[in-house]
């Protein structure tokens, strides 16, 4: 469904026809694409948009997912603002190309729309796409919500500009994808003003410049200080993150931080989660708390660079939080938010135990009933001081 | 990118600003083999400063005067590409050459 004119107004949108009006709203340059259920219908839309010359976009529609990264590659190489959508086996397809994009610096925004790898094939939702990729050198953000993923997309621009790394923005396969949510659109003069132009200090196509080269090879003289400015620039982008967030809370009133805190601070035992579920945990969280017990949920919205002081400093206190991962790390040792919230709290004085809950794979529903298990097992753990065991599947 | 005392100063992401740098990159080092010109043989046809992938061939006047051997890298291109019936260029080893 495409979206005629955007005012500041109240609609109901899907995910997939809220980020596709965000990319509509800030025109990139080049839009490479090539669908994939679940994101299909964020191209399907924008597409519509190109078609009906609401946009400038120059939209290339390649024959594979690895394609389409690498023209968004040589397309911002050129110094085009891009713009893309995947899922699962299309991000997998693009792997080789999502670390030349980071490595080379390239500002390229894509959703992602999580979705299960095969095999066995499944389109619906599980974090194996992304959470495979969370090494490549790209920013991550989670939405929760259908706002959030379209409020994401145009803070990603800002922050990929601003420390000149590619931005993900994902958000869950159907369950946000697909389902309407009422949500307040932004103005397209308030978009354009928020993103602003997009002027790279070098590129291609710059004019008045030398040639320059992009790509070369570079040996063991001079391939770890660019891994090094890498690495920083990853490091750097977590107060960009927030500086980002903050003007964003400013002038269109919605507030998100790196982390995503309810009902933390007196509890004893919480629940840290991605996306969408944390909807589920937090009425599960109500109902306890109306029981007497002190739980509360940590959302994670930025995972790479992880917030890792900032979610030492909201857990310091609790006696046993459950990590839940809705993918598996095949480790033996479980998924990989327990394994980085674990490290992230490792220095406290009196840490929490922590334990790893695989859940909802392939699609698989997380309902207030499992939140629900997961809190009586930790007050479980509070009481008895042992934990019986520290990695399991759930919801199965 | 030759500068290693200036690292830090490396441009992000490794794009190359200087156009024209790989003069600064002296591939000469890598030669086993060196061409040799046969001067009373060469036609200055300059097939084999077109085909020489270093621009090593150096030509002066519409003739070909030697090598540059800072950047001749011993590939033999050179050899191969001049026309069989004038056959003005040898691959050498470098001792023999000395
Ligand atoms: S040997 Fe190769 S590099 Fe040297 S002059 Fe001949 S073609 Fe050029
Ligand atoms: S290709 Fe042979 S004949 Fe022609 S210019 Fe070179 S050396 Fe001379």
């Amino acid at each position: 469904m495409a979206i005629e004119n955007a005012k500041s107004a109240q609609v109901g949108l899907t995910g997939n026809s809220a980020v596709a009006l965000a990319m509509k709203q800030i025109n990139p340059d080049v839009c490479p694409a090539y669908p994939i259920t679940p994101s299909t219908a964020v191209i399907e839309t924008f597409s519509s948009y190109v078609a009906d010359g609401e946009v400038d976009t120059e939209l290339i529609t390649v024959e594979s997912e690895h394609s389409a990264m690498s023209a968004g590659i040589g397309a911002a190489a050129a110094g085009a603002r891009v713009m893309t959508a995947t899922s699962a086996q299309g991000l997998a397809l693009m792997w080789e190309m999502l670390y030349i994009a980071s490595g080379m610096r390239l500002p390229i925004v894509m959703t992602n729309v999580n979705r299960a790898l095969a095999a066995p094939i499944n389109i619906h939702c599980d974090h194996s796409d992304s959470m495979g990729a969370r090494d490549s050198g790209w920013v991550q953000l989670y939405s929760e919500t259908v706002q959030e993923s379209y409020d994401n997309v145009f803070m990603a621009v800002r922050i990929a500009e601003k420390v000149k790394l590619p931005v993900m923005v994902c958000l869950d396969g159907f369950i946000t994808s697909h389902a309407i949510e009422n949500m307040d659109t932004i103005e397209d003069a308030d978009v354009q003003a928020f993103v602003g132009e997009y002027e790279p200090e070098v590129s291609l196509l710059k004019e008045s410049e030398l040639p320059t080269t992009y790509g070369a090879m570079s040996l063991p003289d001079s391939y770890m200080v660019f891994k090094k400015q890498q690495s920083e620039a990853m490091s750097g982008a977590k107060k960009v993150v927030e500086e980002v967030s903050a003007e964003f809370a400013k002038k269109f009133g919605r507030e998100y931080g790196l982390i995503d805190s309810y009902k933390l601070d007196d509890a004893d035992v919480a629940i840290v989660i991605f996306n969408s579920a944390t909807g589920t945990t937090r009425v599960a969280v109500d109902e306890l708390r109306k029981e007497g017990h002190k739980v509360g949920v940590m959302r994670i919205r930025l995972f790479r660079p992880l917030p890792h002081a900032e979610i030492a400093e909201a857990l310091n206190g609790l006696k046993a939080v459950a990590c839940l991962d809705r993918v598996d790390s095949f480790n033996d040792f479980g998924g990989p938010l327990f394994n980085e919230v674990r490290s992230s709290i490792y220095d406290l004085e009196n840490r929490p135990k922590v334990i790893s809950r695989i859940y909802g794979l392939g699609g698989r529903d997380y309902k207030v009933s499992d939140a629900r298990s997961v809190f009586e097992e930790l007050l479980k753990i509070v009481e008895t001081g042992t934990v019986e065991d520290t990695t399991k599947y759930i919801t199965i | 990118m030759t500068d290693k005392d200036n690292n830090e100063e490396f441009p992000a992401g490794g794009v190359i600003l200087d156009g024209g740098n790989a003069d600064g990159y002296e591939t000469g080092g890598w030669r086993k083999l060196k061409p040799v010109l046969d001067k009373e043989k060469c036609t200055n046809c300059l097939i084999c400063w077109v085909m020489c992938p270093d621009s090593a061939i150096i030509v002066e006047d519409g003739k070909v005067v030697g090598f540059d051997m800072e950047h001749c890298k011993g590939c033999g291109i050179c050899d191969v590409e001049c026309p069989p019936k004038i056959n003005a260029i040898k691959m050498v080893s470098e001792e023999e050459a000395d």
